[in-house]
Formats: C-alpha cells, structure tokens, sequence
C-alpha cells in the first residue's frame, strides 16, 4: 500500500501501464463491487460449465468415483461408434438450417411490411405474430390440429375433401414428423429478433428515405437494399445470434410433440442424445462431450454468420 | 439529377406501387392466419362443452360456449394429491424471485458496463455478449453437478438463482442505457458529490424505465414457462407447465380441460405484453449489436 501511495503524486505521463491501470481500478473500486454480483453468477452458471465440460469431456466420470482421463476416448466413440448421435448430429444440422435462416428471414420480412402500418394497427399485427413465442406450451394445439384420429382437423379436412379415407398418424409417420416439428418451430420463432427487427426499422431516419428518393431510389425494393438495410445492421446482428441459437436449442418442443424417442428417431436431436447420457445413464464425461460439440456448433455457426453480416454494405 | 417529390399534407409520399401494396397485405394475411388460428383454435377449444370436443368434422366456433373446461380444470387436479393452485403458487414463485434478482443484480452491472470506464469492462461485455451465442443446453449437465454439490436439488433455489445470471436483460439494459442516459447528466451529479450507487440509483435508473420493464417481462416469461426439469423431482415443487403438460396427457378426453390449461398459462404472459408493448418496442430500439 504505502508503496502505491507516494506514486499518486506522479502524473499519467510518469506512470508505466501497469501502474496507471491499477490507479484507474483503485479509483473505479465501486464499478467493480457493481458488476461483481451479477460475475459471479453468471460464471458460475455460464462460464464454469462450458470449461468443465471440456475438461470433462476427456474424463470417464459418473459422480461417484473420481473422474478418470480418456484423452479423446469419447469424441472417438461418438463419431466412430455411435450410430444415434451421428443420427443426431445430422438431424440437429438440418433443423438449425432450416428453422434457423427460415425464422429470421421470416422474422424480417413480417417486421418490414407491418412497419408502414399505421401505429395502432401495427401494435395489434405484432401481437398476431409475437403472441405464439410467448404463449408457454400453446405449441401443444397442434398435437389436436394434426391428431392421429378424425377429430383432429387436419385429418378431418383431408377425409372430408376425400383426399385420404383413413386419419393418417401424423407424430407417428416417419415422413411427418420432421417438417411438422419445423412448422411448430417457425410457428413459435418470432420472438425477440422480430421485435428488435420492429424497433430497428421504426428508428431509421425518415430523411435518409427522402434523400434515397431524390437521388434515384425507385421503388420499395431498392428502397429495402440500399437504405434500410445498412441502416439496421445492428440489428440484424443482434437478431441472427438469437435465431441461431434458438436454432440449436430445439429438443423439448419435439419431445412434447412427437415424443421421445420419436419414431425411427427421425427428429432425435443432440438434445436428447444428451439428456440420455445426462439424466438416464450418468455418463458424465461422455455427455459433457457432447454438450461441448454443441457448444462450439453454436459458437461456430454464430461467428460465421456475425461475420459474414458486418461485410454486408461494404 | 434532383427530382420533385411528391407531397401529400407536406409529408413527402415515397415510391409506393399499388401491386406491391396488395401483395404485401395478401403475403402478411396468409401468414398472420397461420399464427393466428392456433391460438384461436386453443381459445375456442376450451370454450367447448364436452359434446361439442366430439363433433365431426371439428368446428371453427362454439355454438354453447361454457366455462366447464375451467372449473374442471381444478377439479380434476384437485382429485390428485398436489392441488392445482400449488403449481401455481410454484410457478409465481419461481417467476418473481428470479426475475426480482435478475432485475436488481442486472441493473447494477448494465450501469457499471455502461457508464462507468473501468480496465476490464469491455472484455467483460464481450463474455457477455458471447453468452447470447450459446444456449442453456451446453450448460445444463455442469451446472446440475454444481447445483448437487450445493445441495439445492430439489429446491426452489436450483431454479430461481441460476436465473439472476441470465444475460439478455443485461444485454439489453446495458445497450440502453448507453443510448439513452447521456455522461453529462451524470458527471454533474459527480461533481454534485453524489456517490456512484447514488448516481445509479436516483438519475439513471429513473431513464430507463423501459428497459427494466423489458427486463422484468423477459424474465418472468421465461420463468414462468419453464416446464419439467431434472432438478426438480418432487412432484409439490413442480410447475404449472409442467402440470399442463400432465393434462394433456390424458388424450382426447381431456383436450377441453387441456386447452383451458394452456389459456390460463398463456393469458398472463400475453396480457403482460400487451401492456408494456410499446416500452419494449423502445428497449429494442437499442438492442443491436455493434461488433
């Protein structure tokens, strides 16, 4: 202490980094008794479990016994001896590139043609929209709308055009279950990215439109490309990170619906790949494999695609 | 190159086709049908009395709408051992205590992050911001050993704390107050002597109201449709998702009591929204993301 104290005569130019550094932490003292709170939770429950299941992952480990090093042991066993979690590899992949780039383009689109309405219209448009990512398990209409006998109305329209004469079992057939289960995603996807979409485009300077028509723009297309877009990039940053991610998350939703495993294990995801390991057989290290496969899945796909965002405009 | 705009009452009219407007409003009716049905479906089917769930083909509207599908809800749940409004209670719980933290705890670091210039603090969002790229799928299998070793398994702790750290409310004040609560204001409440949790408290919070609001709904919704979990067992302490999901296991005969289920569970999240649209629509404003 008494050796910082004669050094607080010194000015900036006087100091070293370090030691400027450490005045401005000293002098910020309250700053980090602020954030310190909120750090420690969020390491504990987000940052810790991230680098222990890598660490885990080269681990044998069921809780009980100390956990014993693999090395690679269990990625070369997922990959080379695990016919389900290459199944569940393949059907994670599909669904995250399908409900992932759908559920935001959808999510612009919707959010642009509602932003010339008028503002009372607007607010009840985006309650149509916004209200299915928000309504809990109301996903579960469509186990009604798409049930395997008559009474489900799927089945009911079908039979009453003639189209089939017997109900068809929809979360049962191999062939359904997979698009049905993206419907219900994109069905439930317009959350948060399509507010921020909304707030985006309605803060957009209006004169920046009347210049783009003074010098040339033409229509609402060119309009969208040349100033609405760059204008909002932020956004659409922030947007695609929770549209991927959500994209990826998607195991529980397909349980409710189609059960699990579902049928042929058409729609198994690495979600459940990894509740098996987690919650049934508590192979610890195995499981902690996996979720961190899936940790750098959605590190990957997210900094490939923020990348390739800042580049638009440029 | 300059041409004359058009102007109608003063405001310039931009280049709008008339084809392109009809197309819009068919494109956005289509898909506003396809959101819209299901939740109407919902609504109607728990207004069904029993023989009107049976008829075929299925109706689009009710002829005798009733309330049964309510009452029995409770009854029906009443018959078994935990009542339904334990699920409840559980579920407001479990909503309010987490979001109350994950407000308070929050609000004191999106300030920290955002006004105050202390070594660390942009590395520190940058975790921050990293963490909206992962979900709570990763981190769900560390975190029950983590929770097991603090022995609140089986609690309502292992469901309300984790939540104090979740980051998109943080995220989104912080972005906030970045926008909206200018260093002037506050510097000269520095200069006033105020202490920096003085600052916080009695200049800045009161500029950011919407984003606290943002905060709160985005929290509480989350919490209050968690659904089964592994960290939970005792069937007392589970939640009303989880409830529901029970009912509707019970097939076609219960499917009024089923959606009535789900009305209840989605009217409050929904109304919520209804009521602060317009303040979260402003939070958003600021929401994006600056590499």
């Amino acid at each position: 202490m008494s050796k910082n104290t004669d050094k607080q005569v010194k000015t900036r130019h006087e100091m070293t980094k370090a030691e400027w550094t450490w005045f401005l932490v000293r002098k910020n003292k309250t700053a980090y008794f602020m954030v310190l709170p909120f750090m420690f939770i969020f390491v504990l429950f987000t940052v810790v479990p991230v680098v222990a299941s890598l660490a885990l992952s080269f681990t044998q480990f069921n809780m009980l016994e100390a956990p014993k090093f693999v090395f690679m042991d269990n990625y070369i066993t997922l990959f080379l001896d695990d016919e389900l979690f290459v199944t569940a590899l393949k059907n994670t992949l599909i669904f995250a590139a399908v409900t992932g780039p759908v559920s935001y383009l959808l999510s612009f689109v919707v959010a642009w043609f509602i932003n010339e309405l008028p503002p009372k219209i607007r607010a009840v448009v985006t309650l149509v929209f916004y209200a299915p990512s928000i309504a809990g398990n109301a996903y579960l209409i469509w186990t009604t709308l798409f049930s395997s006998d008559a009474y489900g109305w799927a089945n009911a329209i079908l039979i009453e055009l003639g189209i089939i004469d017997t109900p068809i079992l929809w979360f049962q057939n191999a062939t359904y279950v997979m698009p049905l289960c993206i419907i219900v995603a994109l069905w439930m996807s317009l959350g948060t990215a399509f507010l921020s979409f909304i707030a985006g485009l309605q803060g957009i300077n209006k004169s920046l439109y009347e210049a783009g028509a003074i010098d040339g723009v033409k229509n609402r297309w060119q309009e969208l490309w040349y100033i609405t877009l760059p204008s909002m990039k932020p956004q659409l940053m922030f947007g695609a990170i929770l549209a991927i991610t959500g994209a990826f998350g998607f195991g529980p939703v397909v349980t409710a619906l189609a059960g699990n495993p579902s049928v042929d294990y058409v729609a198994y995801t690495l979600n459940h790949h990894l509740s098996e390991y987690q919650g049934t057989r508590w192979e610890v290290g195995y499981a902690s494999a996996i979720s961190f496969i899936m940790f750098l899945m959605m590190i990957g796909a997210n900094l490939l695609i923020t990348k390739l965002i800042s580049k638009v405009g440029q | 190159m300059a041409k004359k705009l058009r102007t109608r009452k003063h405001e310039v009219v931009l280049n709008r086709s008339v084809g392109g407007d009809a197309g819009i409003t068919v494109i956005l009716a289509i898909f506003g049908l396809f959101m819209f049905l299901p939740m109407y479906y919902t609504i109607i089917q728990s207004l069904k009395p029993m023989d009107e769930l049976f008829y075929f083909p299925p109706r689009f509207y009710v002829a005798n709408p009733t309330l049964d599908n309510f009452k029995s809800l409770f009854n029906l749940m009443a018959d078994s051992w935990v009542p339904f409004s334990r699920y409840i209670f559980n579920t407001v719980l479990i909503s309010v205590g987490g979001t109350f933290g994950n407000l308070v705890l929050s609000s004191l670091s999106a300030y920290a992050l955002a006004k105050i210039d202390f070594p660390g603090s942009k590395f520190l969002f940058q975790v921050i911001q990293k963490s909206l790229m992962i979900n709570a799928v990763v981190t769900g299998l560390v975190n029950f050993i983590t929770l097991s070793y603090l022995g609140w398994i089986d609690t309502y702790l292992a469901l309300i704390i984790p939540a104090w750290g979740s980051t998109l409310g943080l995220y989104l004040m912080k972005q906030f107050m970045e926008t909206n609560v200018t260093t002037e204001v506050l510097e000269s409440a520095r200069l006033d002597g105020a202490s920096e949790l003085r600052t916080f408290w009695s200049i800045a919070m009161p500029m950011v109201k919407p984003a606290w609001l943002t905060l709160i709904i985005y929290s509480f919704q989350g919490l209050w449709n968690m659904g089964q979990t592994n960290l939970i067992y005792s069937e007392q302490l589970k939640t009303l998702n989880y409830a529901i999901s029970q009912i509707n296991a019970g097939g076609i005969a219960r499917s009024g009591s089923s959606a009535a289920a789900t009305v209840v569970m989605m009217m409050v999240p929904i109304l919520v929204f209804v009521i602060s649209q317009s303040n979260i629509i402003e939070t958003m404003g600021s929401s994006g993301m600056k590499d």
